[in-house]
Parts: C-alpha cells; sequence; structure tokens
C-alpha cells in the first residue's frame, strides 16, 4: 500500500481536517495530537469523540471544526458508536449501496478510555471491528475540571485527588491501558508523543494501513490540569518521552519494539518539576513519592527493554 | 385460502426481521428476548438474510452500535427486555434526539429488585419519555404486524424517529398462537428501500452528528421534537390503513371494544385485553354493559381520541402492569389526564395487576367489573388506587 509523505514541505499543503475557530485552549495537546493524526491520513475519515474536551469546543450549536463525517452519542461508548458506523458500511458496501474506501477513527480522553468507556472499547476490540482508537491522554478528567482518572499517573494533585496534609495527591499507579489493548491480540498497539511528530504520524499512518482493530495511546499535555505553561505542551512532551515516563514503542501482531530510545535518559524530576500537580513531591516530607516515581518508571523501561531484547533474540 | 401458522410471539418478529433483511442488528442476550436473536442469528448464519449482526457486550453498547449504525444511513433493527432497556435508557434520549429510526422490539419483563424475568411494563414505561414511539401488542400476530408497520413510520421522512414494539414477555413472547404471516414479497414491497438522510458515511457530503447544545437552543431543539410527535398520528393511521390493504387486518391508535353503549369499561394494554375481552362477551350476556379500551399507540398518546371513547361511561378501570411507588399507575395518568378537560368523565379507578409474572386470570376481570357495578348500583365510593390478585400471607 502506498502512503504519502510525512515531509514537513508536503504536509504543510496538506489540508488540515480540524478546523480553526474550535474552543480548544490555546496550547492544547488534544488538538495537535488530533491534526497530526489527520495529517497523516490520506484516505476519507469518518471520526468519533466520546463527551469531552475534544467534542464539546469542535462541535456546537450550528458549528462544526469537523471537516469529515463526526458523531459523538455519549460518553463511555465512542468506540461502539464509530463500530457501528464501521458496520453500516460494510453492510452497504456489500449491499453495492457504497463503493469508496474508508477508513474510521476514534478521538477520545482517558476518561473515556480507561475509565467509563473500557467496557465498550473492549468489547470493539474482542469483534475485530475495523479501525483505529487513538485515546489523547492528558492523566485526568479535564473537561470537568480535572478529577482523577485510571490515568492519573503515580503523586498528581487533582480535584478530587488533591494533596492535602494527610494524603499527598493521587497514591495509586495509572492502568496500563497499552498491555491491556495489547492483550486483546490486536494487529496493532502503540504509544506515541507529539513531541515525536514523525514516530506519532508514522504509528498513525501504519494503523490505518492494517485491517482489525488498532489503538494508540498518545500523551496530550493539559496546561489547565497539569498546572504547567501555556506553551509548553511539547517541551513537557519531550521530557516526558526522555525521562522514561512515556516510552515510544509498538506492538505490532504481538511484537514490541521500543520506536524511540532516548540518548540520556533523564531523571522523573525533570517531568515533574515543570508541572504544578507534581509541586508537592518536591516538598521534603515527600522525598519518598518522587523516590517511588522513580523506581516506578525504573521498572517500566527494563521491563519494555528485556522484552524487546528477548523478542530480538527469538526467544 | 389463508395459511396459518402456530408459532410464539419471538419467533413471529424472527421471521419479521428475516423478511425485512435490516443492514445492521446489534443485540444482547436477555430473557426474554434471547431466542428472538438466537432464531435471527440462525437465519443470518443460514445465509437466509446477509443483515450485518453485531453480538455486542451490553444493551448500552448495543444502542449504541445502533445509533452509529443509523446515523451511518442503512435500516437498523434491534430488541430487548426488561433491564436490558433499563442499561439503554441514556442511549435511548440520544436515538431520538439524532433522529435515528430504530426499531425495537421490547419483550416486556419486570425490572430488579427481587430479580425476576417475567412479564410487566415497568421496563417500556421507564422509556416512554425517551422520545420514542411507542406500540403495544396485544399478542404474536399484533406484535408482527405492528413490527412491519414501525419501519415505515420509523422512516417516514417527516418522522425519522426510533419506534419500540412491545409483547409480553413470556405470556407472548414463549407462548404458541396462530399467526397469519405476510409473504415474503409483500412485506418487503410494503417496508421498501431505506432513504438515507444526512447519512455519516457520505464523505462528499460530511456532516456532524451530536453537538453539544446549550442554554441558547436547546430548549427549541425540545420542542422541536414535540411537534414531529403530534404528526405520528396521521402517519400511524395511514400506514395502518395502507397494511389493512394488505393483510385485512385493521389497526388504529387504540382498539375499542364493546364501548359504544357501555356503562363501564376497562383500560388495558397488551395481553391482558384478551382475557379481559372474553369476560366482558361473558358479562354482557348477563347484561352487564362493559367495553374495553385497549391503546396501540402508547407515544404520542391519542388524549382527545381516548377521551372521546370514554366519556360517557360512569365508571373506568384502568388496569396497569407496572408501578409508580407512592403515586399512580402510567396508564392511569394517562387517561386521566384525557378525561380531565371532559366536563362529563367517569369515576377512575386504578388497580395494579400481574407485577412480575403474575397470572392474570378471569375472575380476576370478573372482580374488577363487579368492583365497577358496585360503584354503578350502589354509588359507593372506592379506593382509586389498588393491587389485584394479591396473595394473602397469615
Amino acid at each position: 500500500m502506498t502512503t504519502s509523505s510525512l515531509k514537513l514541505k508536503d504536509l504543510v499543503n496538506k489540508d488540515i481536517r480540524l478546523a480553526p475557530g474550535h474552543r480548544m485552549c490555546q496550547g492544547c495537546g488534544a488538538a495537535i495530537v488530533v491534526k497530526m493524526a489527520l495529517l497523516a491520513i490520506d484516505k476519507p475519515v469518518v471520526a468519533c469523540s466520546p463527551t469531552g474536551c475534544l467534542e464539546v469546543t469542535t462541535c456546537i450549536s450550528d458549528s462544526t471544526a469537523w471537516k469529515i463525517p463526526w458523531i459523538h452519542s455519549a460518553f463511555e461508548n465512542a468506540a461502539v458508536t464509530l463500530a457501528g458506523v464501521e458496520t453500516m458500511y460494510r453492510a452497504l458496501k456489500k449491499r453495492g449501496k457504497i463503493s469508496q474506501d474508508m477508513t474510521f477513527v476514534v478521538f477520545a480522553g482517558d476518561g473515556g478510555t480507561y475509565d467509563i468507556g473500557l467496557q465498550s472499547l473492549s468489547g470493539v476490540m474482542e469483534r475485530g471491528h475495523d479501525l483505529l482508537y487513538i485515546c489523547y491522554d492528558n492523566g485526568a478528567y479535564m473537561n470537568t475540571g480535572t478529577q482523577r482518572s485510571g490515568a492519573t499517573p503515580f503523586g498528581a494533585s487533582t480535584t478530587t485527588s488533591p494533596a492535602g496534609s494527610a494524603v499527598p495527591g493521587k497514591l495509586q499507579l495509572r492502568k496500563d491501558i497499552v498491555k491491556i489493548m495489547a492483550a486483546h491480540n490486536i494487529p496493532y498497539v502503540a504509544q506515541a508523543s507529539p513531541s515525536h511528530h514523525l514516530d506519532l504520524m508514522r504509528k498513525v499512518q501504519k494503523a490505518v494501513s492494517i485491517s482489525g482493530p488498532k489503538f494508540i495511546n498518545i500523551l496530550s499535555p493539559c496546561h489547565r490540569g497539569w498546572r504547567s505553561k501555556a506553551d509548553d505542551a511539547i517541551t513537557i512532551s519531550k521530557l516526558a518521552v526522555n525521562t522514561c515516563f512515556w516510552p515510544l514503542y509498538e506492538i505490532e501482531n504481538g511484537k514490541m519494539k521500543l520506536t524511540h530510545v532516548p540518548k540520556e535518559k533523564l531523571p522523573v524530576a525533570d517531568f515533574l518539576k515543570p508541572q504544578g500537580r507534581f509541586a508537592h513531591l518536591f516538598r521534603p516530607d515527600n522525598a519518598w513519592m518522587l523516590e517511588d516515581a522513580q523506581r516506578q518508571i525504573d521498572a517500566e523501561w527494563a521491563a519494555l527493554q528485556a522484552t524487546q531484547a528477548c523478542e530480538a533474540s527469538g526467544n | 385460502m389463508k395459511k396459518m401458522t402456530a408459532v410464539t410471539g419471538n419467533e413471529a418478529l424472527a421471521e419479521a426481521l428475516r423478511q425485512i433483511n435490516p443492514d445492521v442488528c446489534a443485540a444482547y442476550p436477555i430473557t426474554p428476548q434471547t431466542d428472538m436473536m438466537q432464531r435471527f442469528s440462525d437465519f443470518v448464519a443460514d445465509g437466509l438474510v446477509d443483515t450485518e449482526m453485531m453480538l455486542v457486550e451490553s444493551e448500552h453498547s448495543a444502542m449504541s452500535a445502533c445509533i452509529g449504525a443509523s446515523a451511518g444511513g442503512g435500516r437498523v433493527a434491534t430488541a430487548t427486555s426488561g433491564p436490558g432497556l433499563a442499561l439503554m435508557w441514556e442511549m435511548l434520549y440520544v436515538a431520538s434526539g439524532m433522529r435515528c429510526p430504530i426499531v425495537m422490539a421490547v419483550v416486556n419483563r419486570a425490572l430488579s429488585a427481587p430479580l425476576n424475568i417475567h412479564c410487566d411494563h415497568s421496563d417500556a414505561m421507564g422509556a416512554r419519555d425517551s422520545g420514542w414511539i411507542q406500540l403495544w401488542s396485544e399478542n404474536a400476530q399484533e406484535a408482527y404486524d405492528n413490527f412491519i408497520m414501525a419501519f415505515r413510520i420509523a422512516e417516514h421522512p417527516g418522522i425519522r424517529l426510533p419506534v419500540m414494539v412491545c409483547m409480553d414477555g413470556f405470556i407472548i413472547s414463549h407462548s404458541v398462537g396462530v399467526m397469519d404471516f405476510l409473504a415474503d414479497d409483500k412485506v418487503q414491497r410494503f417496508v421498501g428501500n431505506f432513504t438515507p438522510q444526512d447519512a455519516l458515511l457520505d464523505v462528499e457530503r460530511p456532516v456532524s452528528y451530536g453537538p453539544l447544545i446549550v442554554t441558547d437552543q436547546y430548549h427549541e431543539y425540545k420542542k422541536a421534537q414535540n411537534e414531529i410527535m403530534d404528526s405520528v398520528f396521521a402517519v400511524t393511521e395511514a400506514v395502518a390503513s395502507e397494511f389493512e390493504y394488505l393483510s385485512g387486518r385493521r389497526y388504529g391508535l387504540f382498539e375499542s371494544y364493546r364501548l359504544e353503549d357501555a356503562e363501564i369499561g376497562i383500560v388495558v394494554l397488551n395481553s391482558a385485553a384478551g382475557t379481559c375481552k372474553d369476560i366482558i362477551d361473558e358479562a354482557r350476556e348477563n347484561g352487564v354493559k362493559v367495553g374495553l379500551l385497549k391503546p396501540r399507540l402508547f407515544r404520542p398518546f391519542p388524549y382527545a381520541a381516548v377521551a372521546e371513547a370514554l366519556s360517557h361511561l360512569k365508571v373506568v378501570c384502568v388496569l396497569d402492569r407496572s408501578d409508580s411507588f407512592g403515586a399512580f399507575a402510567p396508564l392511569y395518568v394517562e387517561i386521566a389526564a384525557s378525561l380531565y378537560p371532559r366536563e362529563q368523565r367517569p369515576v377512575l379507578l386504578n388497580r395494579i395487576y400481574g407485577l412480575g409474572g403474575r397470572d392474570f386470570m378471569p375472575e380476576h376481570v370478573e372482580a374488577v367489573i363487579n368492583e365497577m357495578t358496585d360503584i354503578v348500583s350502589r354509588r359507593i365510593a372506592a379506593t382509586p388506587k389498588k393491587y389485584i390478585s394479591l396473595r394473602q400471607y397469615y
């Protein structure tokens, strides 16, 4: 299958299918993620979003920012809503009522993916619908005001896991959604970051070239919830990758591959420091939290490297 | 000569689905609906239909998938019961708000707790305000006929709303009755081809479904939804007269049985109407002037016509197979609302029967008729809401 160029000089001439004028915050990671993903796909796209930031800011009353067919039905069911559309596509194609080739993409936040939407997502993956599910992961329920989610990292202060005098933020680990998806034995699962745009777009391009269910988890900085600077989305995502807080890898037909290995693995504190949600981790009495966070990241990174080494050696 | 067949209600609706051969069908197993979709899955597996089946992981997902498929631009059907319909509740409003002409068989079942798989109408009554059109059916024949007509009503260009066709769980879904099936080609010609409108799959003309609409326009949207409902009466009647031409069976917005010269009347939905009609015939032989009204179109509700049919009566007993705890039951409320504007109106009783599949027997109808007769002859006051056929515990 031919894929189009991801060179910047070619990308600048492509139509961005999420129109300007939407109401996402200045510096929002999700808007960047959606635009990058759409730029990487050449075929007509039919998209779906659950209730959330992206949805409420892109289609309001008589206005829509979507230049492609797009549907929102509720919060917990983006995967199956689009699977319904995709099934109708197959039905109409089979009956000769539609001939055009198209691709189906969900853009959902972490709340609609890790938590309330997990059942419907799991069902869609198990049934093998031909669609790509992209999670823009900002690690909390940002649309309702930064409540903790199953994606909120250890230690983060949110409005429902606030760093108080008795409890210092969220004490639980986030779910490993990529492994949960990989456990469905679907053909393609990946993790990406907008700081590494070529890696992100290559993954999207590869995903849509594969038939069957695909899942990509993409880091999506939210400066409102993370309490970082509005123009720091890319800088912070880069730190997430280079501290190995957010490893870039893919699992294709069960085979895991790291797609980026930082030249120098930075301490996780470098990623946490610019974010107000982790400020309390830098208090002397919470030093154990910083150590715990580092330990978790080191363990995950070591496990990923070991898996890759194991697969490379054919064991 | 007509070919009559003995089938269950579930078989009848599975057969209707086979004849209609919808583009997409998404469903989840739940008693007592389950064997309808099992039978339809057989048709799919044997190539008798080429419907795309989605066997999803919950009823919430079943309705979500139906919404996506319907927005995609094709014909969609599903079926559910009791707790399944309750789990769909959020999405029922989305289906009607997005004008998705989905047709759903609701095999009526009680709601938990305590867990009960048998018939009552709590499920569909819980969904009565969801913007779905509701057709109710006394037996398998009516369910089959209503189901076929439902596609025409749902997909009518002036309506484009989802329709649920209700039939009693087990009492109809699992018991064998005599049926007159229409020929496949007759059904297909009657239902016709699906005409997509604002199809999501039309990539040349992209549309957005499901916007955020807040205080500025939401109120008007909901009023518009109410206005569409106003035109459902005429369409339902027009579809019914076309269907009568096809089948010889006549359907109105409700069935009026021996009401014209009656003094007392029963109002009841679905299968219990059959038992009532038998006992009414017996009572008539004994000189009791009793009749019956059986609503068919419950949403939208034909208030004025119902009032016209009932206002001359002295006593009306509304039999409800669902309850509203601490309040009158749903059917009673509609009948009371119908009659209130009338200067002349009957004494109105609300009797709750058959919850969770409790048998509704001829003697229960006789007791209701006797109570109404007493009220007429002795002018005694009656408790407005009571439960009938309660067991006595000592």
